[in-house]
């Protein structure tokens, strides 16, 4: 690969299994930025992400936010070990949300050489944002962080690090270079003894250019990457101490509660807020195009004032529509349109009018609400012309961006502070912005900090939700039952290419999208498309495995010999789970594989039903090809909270509409797998050594296949509708044999 | 007007009787340990100790703890330690969340220390059967397999 010096980062692979990093990630200005924007005294910087002071610490900056992914953590060590710093001297911080540790410009290099990163591209279509817009994000999505900053930004500023602080060594001792070694956190000279820590040779590091062309350890020479470090997080998660954005206080502040339009897209007519007015603690009123919010000297005061404003709400056309309104529509739009292509080859419609066999099956999934733990919320102060701004988020540049845009300030007035992200998955991307255009406008009427808080149930209908899909299947089988056609026809949008796309070897495809659109906003949600997708992919090819008397595993097998790491997770997977072994009575093994963010997960689920007919899920035995694990014990963690969100997708997850509007309230009517019904989950991590997957959403998509396709074995019921608690289990007529 | 001890500290504060106990904690006393989840006692975040025992304080108004003792997260290695006057270091079930990597976004773990230590105060040697009925609140991260297997840790120690 040509390595340009207009790109930030180029990488290039290395004969003999390392990788070459091309690197300017630190031009000659953005580097004296870094070190007038970010530098005290006697501090110097080595790289835009790396700091190191005189007394040997270093700190690593990390440009994403940390919702327990363990993303400081992993990018820390990924800095660290190319550095050859000592693990035991190395801090890290959340990088300043400003334009300097902007991570488009890491993505705009991937841009140019490879296309804009798939994870993007949903966002692009939800919004028509150009690429140039994308660039001015600090965004944590996409399992991106490890692969994109970690593996190039990350590793890069490690490794150019080391280089100019062995050139310092050198250029003082006089020796060649080549003569010095690193270790934690020294320069060695080993023919004469002598030895520098890194601190004492940072003041003569700030002062060269960082090298364009550092090269990278290979992965048998990581002393830091590979372990399982603890979280750099957690500590504070245990004693209260950790910030999140809904934690900010002050005396003076006030607390603004909302009320929506119920009804996507509507405005607000009128209130009257007499009554409201006259309680405690209650200091206005504030009315926008489509709410109306109550501020207090307490959120509690604000909350309960509200209730007593009355407020009317334009009529729209969608004051009717349900989710069976919404149903009839996908159906009809299906018949009646062939749709766009997504993916084709061969001749579908010759292979299935020769075919011996043919089944087909209709799938379908609800809307879904993400439901992060932590209340949705956003804090403005404004003063002097400025803001401060705190707020949970998954990109904290683009939220300033947005609050600067909205209060019509300049960026670079508005200051982000940091905080944890009480759980994101997907709902504070950008571009759902609800909540925080709401606080700047409400904010931007008084002169100290106001904090708006969604209550659960404002927050779960006024949400991005993940899309509900349909998706017809039919597939065709010669008289030996070899696969010879698979048709798909769904509805859309496509957040992220490929999702419906399939490993299996068969020759005649026909993906074709039609669109899905309705009155609901919609967002990426953990895992984007794939989660949707996965469950339609792994039970149909499941039920195509039934319908010619392999089994599931075997099928799956059969038609992936062009895809070896598929058959290796499911391998993995099966023979950790006892696939094909005698099981408790009662209960049964379902499977399903996919690839999401370049990693492939493969899970075998362990079920039974339940007293009353509901699906019990007893164990979930996953195995992940990730490339590498920088991690393992965030890879781990990963996998299982990933298996646990799809989980409660599959078993619970449904937003249902009525009269234009979401039904649900709270927990109690979308209900979260808890304590008792949250399986063990054993986690293998397979190295292929490939390149670096994601992790924070290859583990949702399988789960939901995996389950159900187990209950068929128990019951002879082919789960088709998601969630699984509409499903009445007890009708059991067990298939004979897989 | 309420009065409760907070962490061994005495508050009088001028509020209304039906304020819930979490936001006279988290709006009135600018303690944020305790978390805002769901705001009728199904999710658990709220959790905290009232004369030891957890209860989930987004629906107890605070008339319900007149001249009780509160425990927050804050205060309950103070409280395990029975001192107020120096730092005590974490609580067994504190370290155990360290140990076995349990938080992950973190916002649920208040809620769940609190109501996992007052659950091993009561019974040391909970079966899986206790632990999935003494323990509700909800992890959206699903940090359940390692809370389970720090529960059992901390069981067996």
């Amino acid at each position: 690969m040509k390595i340009s010096r207009r790109r930030f980062i180029v990488s290039s692979a290395v004969v003999g299994g390392g990788i070459l990093i091309g690197y300017s990630a630190t031009r000659p200005s953005r580097h004296r930025i870094a070190n007038r924007d970010l530098a005290q005294s006697g501090e110097h910087y080595v790289t835009s992400f790396l700091k190191l002071d005189p007394d040997n610490r270093v700190t690593v900056y990390v440009p994403h936010a940390e919702m327990g992914q363990g993303i400081h953590t992993s990018l820390a060590m990924m800095a660290a070990d190319e550095m050859d710093a000592d693990w035991e001297l190395v801090n890290i911080e959340q990088a300043p949300a400003t334009d300097l540790f902007a991570n488009g410009a890491v993505v705009k290099g991937f841009a140019g050489e490879f296309g804009l990163p798939g994870f993007l591209m949903g966002l692009v279509n939800v919004s028509a944002t150009k690429i140039a817009e994308i660039a001015n994000m600090q965004i944590t999505g996409g399992s991106s962080s490890v692969r994109f900053t970690g593996n190039t930004a990350m590793r890069t500023a490690g490794a150019a690090a080391r280089q100019m602080l062995i050139e310092c060594a050198a250029n003082r001792w006089g020796v060649p270079a080549e003569e010095c070694t690193t270790a934690l956190s020294h320069v060695q000279h080993n023919a004469s003894g002598r030895s520098f820590s890194y601190g004492e040779l940072a003041a003569d590091a700030a002062a060269l250019e960082p090298p364009t062309n550092p090269m990278l350890k290979d992965r048998s020479q990581f002393n830091i990457v590979g372990k399982a470090i603890s979280r750099n997080d957690i500590p504070a998660k245990v004693d209260g101490s950790a910030p999140y954005g809904i934690d900010y206080h002050s005396d003076d502040m006030l607390y603004a509660a909302i009320r929506f339009a119920p009804v996507f897209g509507t405005k607000l007519v009128s209130v009257d807020a007499t009554e409201a007015l006259k309680k405690r603690g209650v200091k206005r009123v504030v009315e926008l195009e489509d709410s109306v919010a109550v501020v207090a000297d307490s959120y509690w005061r604000a909350k309960e004032a509200l209730k007593l404003v009355k407020s009317e709400f334009e009529a729209s056309s969608n004051d009717t529509v349900s989710s069976a309104d919404i149903a009839a529509r996908f159906d009809a739009e299906l018949a009646s349109s062939d749709g766009e292509e997504d993916f084709e080859s061969g001749n579908v419609e010759d292979a299935i009018a020769n075919a011996a066999d043919t089944i087909e099956s209709s799938y379908r999934v609800p809307y879904l609400s993400h439901a992060p733990m932590e209340p949705m919320n956003c804090t403005v102060h404004f003063h002097d012309g400025k803001a401060d701004l705190w707020t949970s988020t998954q990109d904290a540049l683009g939220i300033r961006g947005r609050v600067a845009k909205i209060a019509g300030l300049n960026e670079n007035d508005v200051t982000y502070h940091f905080s944890y992200v009480g759980g994101g998955f997907g709902r504070r991307l950008p571009f759902t912005w609800n909540v925080i255009d709401h606080a700047t406008l409400i904010a931007k009427e008084f002169d100290v900090p106001v904090k708006t808080v969604l209550s659960r149930e404002d927050d779960m209908q006024q949400d991005y939700y993940r899309p509900a899909v349909h998706s017809n299947f039919k597939a065709a089988f010669d008289s030996t039952g070899r696969v010879l056609a698979w048709h798909n026809r769904f509805t859309g949008p496509i957040q992220v290419a490929g999702a419906s796309h399939i490993p299996y070897a068969i020759d005649n495809q026909s993906i074709r999208m039609v669109e899905g659109e309705t009155h609901v906003p919609i967002a990426a949600w953990r895992s984007v498309d794939h989660s949707q997708q996965t469950f339609f992919t792994e039970s149909f090819i499941d039920e195509m495995a039934h319908r010619t008397g392999v089994n599931p595993y075997q099928f799956r097998m059969d038609l992936l010999h062009k895809h070896p790491r598929h058959q290796k997770v499911l391998q993995v997977a099966a023979e950790a789970a006892g696939y094909g072994e005698n099981l408790a009575e009662g209960h049964a093994l379902g499977i399903a594989v996919q690839e999401s963010f370049g990693s492939i997960c493969a899970q075998v689920a362990e079920v039974s039903v339940g007293e009353n007919g509901e699906a019990r899920v007893h164990k979930v035995t996953a195995a992940i090809d990730c490339g590498w694990a920088v991690n393992p014990d965030t890879v781990e963690a990963q996998v299982e909270s990933g298996i646990i969100f799809g989980l409660t997708a599959a078993l619970y997850g449904e937003i249902t509409i009525e009269n234009g509007r979401v039904a649900n309230n709270n927990f109690p009517d979308y209900e979260m797998v808890r304590m008792a019904t949250s399986p063990e989950v054993e986690v293998h991590i397979v190295e292929s050594g490939e390149a670096l997957g994601g992790l924070g959403e290859p583990a949702t998509p399988p789960i939901a296949a995996a389950v159900a396709n187990g209950l068929y074995i128990l019951t002879g019921q082919r789960i088709r509708e998601l969630p699984l608690k509409n499903h009445d289990l007890s009708r059991t007529n067990p298939i004979a044999s897989v | 007007m309420a009065k409760f001890k907070v962490n061994g500290v005495e508050h009088d504060l001028d509020i209304e009787p039906d304020m819930p106990l979490l936001w006279a904690i988290r709006d009135e006393l600018g303690m944020t340990g305790t978390k805002f989840g769901c705001g009728i006692a199904s999710c658990g975040a709220c959790t905290v100790h009232v004369n030891g025992s957890a209860v989930r304080s987004c629906v107890l108004p605070v008339s319900a703890v007149e001249g009780q003792a509160i425990t927050t997260i804050e205060g309950l290695a103070y409280a395990a330690a029975g001192s107020t006057q120096s730092t005590p270091s974490l609580t067994d079930v504190q370290q155990a969340w360290i140990d076995h990597q349990v938080p992950q976004c973190g916002y649920c773990q208040s809620g769940m220390i609190m109501a996992v230590s007052s659950l091993l105060a009561s019974n040391p040697n909970p079966s899986d059967a206790e632990i999935d009925a003494g323990i509700t609140n909800v992890c959206r991260c699903g940090s359940y397999p390692r809370i389970r297997k720090a529960i059992r840790a901390l069981a067996t120690a």
